[in-house]
């Protein structure tokens, strides 16, 4: 990948600049849409993924590794414990395994707002699919013997 | 949970910690603190002895699987006591033993943990009444065993020694579960008190003979009886310690345990008095006869023990004549008493023989009888014990094996009498073969006698200077001699305590109830057959010994290895390369020979079942319109798949296949839902980018060019997969029509909302509904992940394997 990227690439940096923050902040919208609309822990992880992507894509690299200092493996063990701690926590309660449980409450700025346990669960969702579609990415591409 | 649970548990809680001890408290050999168990564990268990000489019986129960009628059910008795005690009691001696016998340098870490694993396993065997803990327990043994022998693994005899002992056990154990399994199948029940108590409904069932054939196999396997006994000798790479406790005192008994356990059950049949006697009284001549040929002094032990176990085994046949009998005549129940008796003599002379033997390895650095001589003035401590326990193995007074001895002759003898199977003129063999096998038994204890302490010392024959072992490490065989002479004197004080418990439970039918044997031990009979016999074997095999120097050149005191191990190796290079045949030729290494696989099946597995049960079905009612820009879809999206094949270079394909799956997302937005379409596209994305990266880096390759023949067939292959699949779906909605079933997708559409608060369906059965579903297919796609990466990571060298 690394060897493609040239410095002439001026376009693909500027559009990258541009469009990488419009993908995150759609997919940090689509995770919370979840709930109610198109969207999820699921799709949005695939998006933010496609957002880093297509970073890694435009540069270097070594520059994106600068810029993004996760390591992704670490991350796929903290998704998956995120969503089972989730799970776990309805049992502390008496709960089966994986009872999620929600409430409407009055926040300040956001008026009244559904919370629910669904969502840390598929916080834990996106972080493992985001991690697993880079570190599968990010081995293949350095790779380089 | 009792303190009986908490006894059987405490060896595997043991082993948790010896790691640590080994590690931290290096300073201090790590047997003298697993030694301190099996000591306490002994105490424990001599306290119960006057409640079980009694003939009271203790029993505890712990719910294991309910619902599988599975429960641990730790359960004491006679038979238990007898095996518990030689447990605790040889195995607190072993672990003294071999704190002198391992140097510190050894891996004791895991020594000792195969050890606690073995002498908890083995405890769970003798002490459970539930048939599939015993099973459990019982394989676990097999396991430890298997560790042990393979302790010293740097050398090929022992890894070898230890699949073959593994393998041999291991399947006769398969076989046992199979006979308990039936014995399930009759009764209901894997209590094995109950099914005692129901004893009449397994005799009248038609699963009677196999079960019992089943449990035998098992029983014969571990108890290594002729022809399964070849592992045993293989076995005694194990460090000796080891070969003491596991291959001598106590783990090949449990055969023989499960065999009486099992007496109340299958006793009194024809078939069990037969196989049982017959097996028996062939092992023994076998193994005798074996124990001769060997040089290696353990391999004559071991083929001795074989031999013990074969005399032991026989006992226990001829014994269970008395269940036929009914009430208690001594003629038919005197050879279970003669069983119990030398189950526990064997236990102490062979166990003091193979502790004098590892002394001598130890300190002579060999055990071939070929180079030894001489020691009897070099190590006079060791000559004693050995000459003691090998005067008690070749059935010399005044010592316990005589006594046992003895009492087998007669018990063989009286066979000749019996009324019952048919016994008739065959009757005579019985005393005939035993006489026979008590002369090599005689004769085998002489040459390792003589061999080893007579003759000249050569200091040349040994690498290093012989001298007497340290003190510590006689003191457990010098315990098991004085154990042999006070036996051989005082023989009574081992009839009330545990012969006569173990006897009531062996034969719990044979009395009356509330009565109990009496058994008495008497050391002179005056002179019977018996002590004629006996005088016949020493004369015989002085004899012969004398005139060993002429059979010694003969070629089949030369072989040594048992003939019956050609089955064995050629099964096993059978088993393999058989294996690797069918896998070769399945495994092509193509994945279209693999897909072509599994299509084939998949479509024959369905087309079966649909045709079989007739079900297929094709009805158009209820099918919704098709919208006009369908009919532009669909043929897009079928002219896109059938391109694919026709394409030549690879990343155009990948992009046609994005290109189907664009259109899917597309087909998706038509069927209004969103999520999925959404979902398709982002995967559709990443998924190109990914086949991207991983073309850059694999190499360039010609597309491969096919045979017309494997064309056609490809062809067929994918055209009725895809017909298939067709026919399944509109067979499913035509069946689905005519049952009336309502789709599942309306409890949803219901219940999101009302349940989980949220009006996308989609994720809230994602997270809510089906949110296990969910986690389990993340941790799939976790571990694919980290399988990718180790693949790529992992860069193996030619001729390397995983």
């Amino acid at each position: 990948m690394k060897r493609h990227v040239r410095a002439s690439n001026l376009m693909l940096h500027s559009i990258t600049r541009v469009v990488t923050f419009v993908l995150l902040a759609f997919s940090i919208y689509l995770f919370f849409a979840g709930h109610n609309n198109p969207g999820g822990g699921f799709i949005g992880g695939l998006m933010t993924a496609s957002a880093l992507l297509l970073m890694y894509l435009g540069f270097d690299m070594k520059r994106i590794k600068k810029a993004l200092p996760f390591n992704f493996t670490t991350m796929i063990a903290v998704g998956l414990l995120v969503a089972l701690f989730t799970g776990v926590s309805s049992m502390l309660f008496g709960y089966p395994f994986l009872t999620q449980f929600f409430d409407y409450y009055d926040l300040p700025v956001l008026g009244t707002t559904e919370l629910s346990t669904a969502l840390p669960f598929d916080l834990g969702i996106y972080l493992v699919v985001v991690a697993i579609a880079l570190t599968i990415i990010l081995a293949i591409a350095e790779d380089d013997s | 949970m009792s303190a009986l649970h908490w006894v059987i548990l405490s060896p595997f809680l043991f082993a948790l910690i010896i790691p640590f001890l080994f590690k931290y408290v290096s300073k201090i050999h790590t047997g003298w603190f697993v030694w301190l168990l099996p000591t306490a564990l002994f105490i424990y268990f001599m306290n119960w002895l006057p409640v079980i000489s009694s003939g009271q019986v203790v029993e505890t129960t712990i719910s294991w699987i309910p619902a599988l009628g599975i429960d641990f059910t730790a359960y004491l008795d006679g038979l238990s006591m007898l095996f518990v005690l030689l447990i605790t009691g040889i195995g607190s001696l072993v672990v003294l033993y071999s704190i002198f016998y391992l140097s510190k340098k050894e891996r004791l870490g895991n020594f000792y943990v195969y050890l606690m694993l073995f002498m908890g396993a083995m405890l769970g065997v003798v002490l459970s009444d539930n048939l599939i803990v015993l099973y459990v327990f019982w394989e676990v043994t097999s396991m430890a065993s298997a560790l042990l022998i393979s302790y010293w693994f740097h050398k090929d005899k022992s890894t070898k020694g230890a699949q073959k002992s593994m393998l041999i056990t291991v399947a006769g154990g398969l076989a046992m579960l199979g006979g308990f399994i039936l014995l399930y199948q009759m009764t209901g029940t894997f209590s094995i008190r109950t099914i005692i108590d129901n004893v009449d409904v397994v005799q009248a069932s038609p699963l009677f003979v196999p079960a019992m054939l089943l449990i035998l196999l098992g029983a014969f396997t571990k108890s290594a009886q002729f022809p399964f006994h070849i592992w045993l000798p293989d076995a005694m790479e194990a460090p000796t310690p080891v070969s003491a406790y596991l291959h001598s005192a106590t783990m090949v008994k449990a055969g023989i345990y499960l065999v009486a356990r099992m007496t109340p059950v299958f006793g009194g049949s024809n078939v069990w008095f037969w196989t049982l006697s017959i097996v028996g009284l062939v092992t023994l001549l076998w193994g005798s006869i074996s124990a001769v040929r060997q040089k290696d002094l353990k391999g004559i032990l071991a083929f001795s023990t074989v031999s013990q176990l074969g005399l032991i085994m026989s006992l226990l046949g001829v014994g269970s004549a008395a269940l036929t009998v009914g009430a208690d005549d001594p003629i038919y129940s005197q050879a279970i008493l003669v069983a119990i008796f030398h189950l526990f003599n064997h236990a102490t002379f062979k166990g003091a023989l193979f502790m004098a033997v590892g002394i001598i390895d130890h300190e002579t650095g060999t055990r071939d009888i070929r180079k030894l001589g001489g020691l009897m003035t070099v190590m006079p401590i060791t000559f004693t014990v050995s000459l003691i326990g090998l005067a008690s193995m070749a059935g010399l007074p005044p010592f316990n094996g005589f006594l046992s001895k003895e009492k087998f002759f007669s018990a063989m003898l009286n066979v000749r009498n019996f009324e019952a199977f048919d016994v008739g003129s065959l009757g005579f063999l019985f005393p005939l073969i035993a006489w026979i096998a008590s002369i090599f038994t005689f004769l085998y204890s002489l040459i390792m006698f003589f061999h080893t302490f007579r003759g000249k010392f050569e200091p040349s024959n040994y690498e290093r200077k012989v001298h007497e072992a340290p003190i510590g490490m006689l003191i457990s065989p010098i315990i098991l001699v004085v154990l042999v002479i006070v036996f051989g004197l005082f023989p009574n004080l081992l009839s009330y305590s545990i012969i006569e418990p173990a006897k009531q439970a062996i034969l719990p039918t044979v009395l009356p109830e509330g009565e109990q044997f009496v058994v008495n031990i008497k050391i002179w009979h005056g002179v019977n057959t018996e002590l004629l016999m006996t005088l016949g074997v020493v004369l015989i095999a002085s004899f012969l010994f004398y005139l060993m120097h002429r059979w010694a050149k003969l070629a089949i005191y030369n072989r040594e290895r048992d003939p019956f191990n050609w089955f064995y190796d050629n099964a096993l290079t059978g088993l393999t390369s058989g294996s690797q045949w069918i896998t070769r030729l399945q495994m092509t290494g193509l994945l279209r020979d693999y897909f072509a696989y599994i299509f084939t099946f998949m479509l024959l597995l369905v087309g079966y079942t649909f045709w079989r049960f007739d079900a297929f079905a094709i009805d158009t009612a209820n099918t919704s319109v098709i919208e006009p820009f369908m009919w532009i879809l669909i043929p897009l999206l079928i002219g896109a798949i059938v391109t694919i094949p026709f394409l030549n270079h690879r990343i155009t394909a990948v992009i046609v296949v994005g290109v189907i799956g664009f259109l899917l997302a597309l087909l998706l937005i038509v069927f209004r839902a969103p999520d999925l379409a959404l979902t398709k596209l982002l995967v559709e994305t990443v998924t190109l980018v990914i086949f991207m990266l991983a073309f850059y880096h694999l190499p360039e390759m010609r597309k491969e060019k096919f045979t017309p023949r494997l064309n056609v067939a490809n062809l067929l292959i994918s055209i009725g997969v895809g017909v298939m699949m067709t026919l399944v779906a509109l067979s499913s909605a035509a069946l689905g029509n005519e049952a009336g079933y309502e789709s599942i997708s309306d409890y949803f559409l219901e219940n999101a909302k009302e349940l989980a608060g949220g009006y996308n369906v989609v994720n809230v059965i994602l997270v809510d509904f089906r949110g296990l579903d969910t986690l389990l297919e993340v941790l799939v796609l976790a571990v694919a992940a980290l399988g990718i990466v180790t693949l790529i990571k992992l860069r193996l060298k030619g001729g390397e394997d995983v």
